[in-house]
């Protein structure tokens, strides 16, 4: 006998991610999913913008990790709340790993909440968590074919932060093409080219985050 | 790794339908993968004879429909497939595209006894 089935491998998981998002939403917090490569700056951006917002708004870290806690340790340092995944071996993290996560995460104390995915390029994006926005890093020595060579993490970003710019001058890094390449495949994406090292761009993107706060 | 966790999503959905119907063995899966969804089927096969150890659906055929990625011109309307590192219309040249498919990861039917 035939069963005719026609639903998402991945329907389970959009689901506990949808309990996520209204769990967040009751609580009024904003939700940012932060995905890159290893090493894009992801950690730096979340602390970038501790040291910018420090005082104006409340932010909560949620560190995904393989297996070390070096991340959440450091994030910890900055006096916000920090509550570590390790998500055993997996590549990416999944909306019940977050929603246990949440369990943990002191939410009446946070407006601003940044999970910081595992660093890939490839999982992460099939897997919802219940975040407002979906953040994609690329950094400039990862090179300017990265939208080709990723096109799904690139069509679902809200935003995608360029960051290293201070490397500009000693690579080979077409930031007009790159973002002209992001454009064509993602008209709604909004793109922000930043140094976490310098501090560059850093204040556009703090802007951005505010004004989505406020919306709420 | 990847393909662990949604070969555990797939097999748990497969099993909860034919649990519907009280099947007791499950003969073969119809998958259908988007391109760009990163699922390599030879790894879904791999976990799958792995997962599916003693449950009905235990040496059930894994058919895979790769779905290519696609893309229509926001600039003249065509369609046509998208490949790695040209993101260009090939007719008018335009580099405004809107992806079509290629993002599905869906089980199509299944074949219960
Ligand atoms: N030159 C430069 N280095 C950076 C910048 N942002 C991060 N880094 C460095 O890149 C490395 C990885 O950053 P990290 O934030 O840990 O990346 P993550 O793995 O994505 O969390 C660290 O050595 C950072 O100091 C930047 O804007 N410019
Ligand atoms: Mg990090
Ligand atoms: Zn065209």
């Amino acid at each position: 006998m035939e069963i005719k089935v026609l639903k998402d491998i991945l329907d389970a998981n959009k689901q506990i991610a949808a309990r996520n998002r209204q769990w967040l939403d009751s609580e009024g917090v904003l939700a940012v999913n932060l995905m890159s490569s290893p090493g894009a700056g992801k950690t730096s951006l979340i602390l970038a913008t501790i040291k910018q917002l420090k005082g104006k708004i409340k932010i909560g870290v949620i560190e995904g990790d393989v297996s070390s806690s070096l991340d959440a340790e450091t994030v910890g340092k900055e006096g916000v709340p920090v509550v570590q995944i390790n998500t055993g071996g997996e590549c990416h993290l999944d909306a019940n790993m977050v929603s246990n996560a949440l369990s943990n995460m002191p939410l009446p104390d946070v407006e601003l909440l940044f999970i910081e995915n595992v660093g890939n390029l490839i999982c992460p994006a099939s897997f919802a968590l219940g975040e407002h926005k979906k953040v994609l890093i690329s950094s400039l020595p990862e090179g300017d074919d990265k939208p080709f060579k990723y096109p799904l993490m690139f069509d679902i970003a809200d935003v995608v932060v360029i960051n290293k710019i201070d490397l500009l001058p000693y690579l080979k890094f077409d930031t007009d093409a790159f973002s002209r390449a992001i454009k064509g495949i993602n008209k709604k994406v909004k793109i922000f080219p930043i140094s976490c090292a310098t501090g560059q761009g850093v204040q556009e993107w703090t802007s951005w985050l505010l004004n989505q706060m406020s919306r709420r | 790794m990847h393909e662990l966790a949604i070969t555990q999503s797939m097999l748990d959905l497969v099993l909860e339908q034919a649990g519907k119907v009280e099947a007791k063995e499950v003969r073969k899966i119809d998958l259908v993968i988007g391109e760009m969804s990163g699922f390599v089927a030879e790894c879904v096969q791999f976990y799958f004879d792995l997962l599916s150890k003693g449950t009905i659906a235990e040496g059930a055929t894994l058919s895979c429909t790769m779905i290519p990625t696609r893309a229509r011109c926001r600039s003249c309307g065509k369609l046509f497939e998208l490949k790695q590192f040209d993101w260009t219309c090939p007719y008018c040249q335009g580099n405004s595209l809107e992806i079509t498919s290629g993002k599905e990861l869906f089980v199509e039917s299944i074949e219960v006894e």
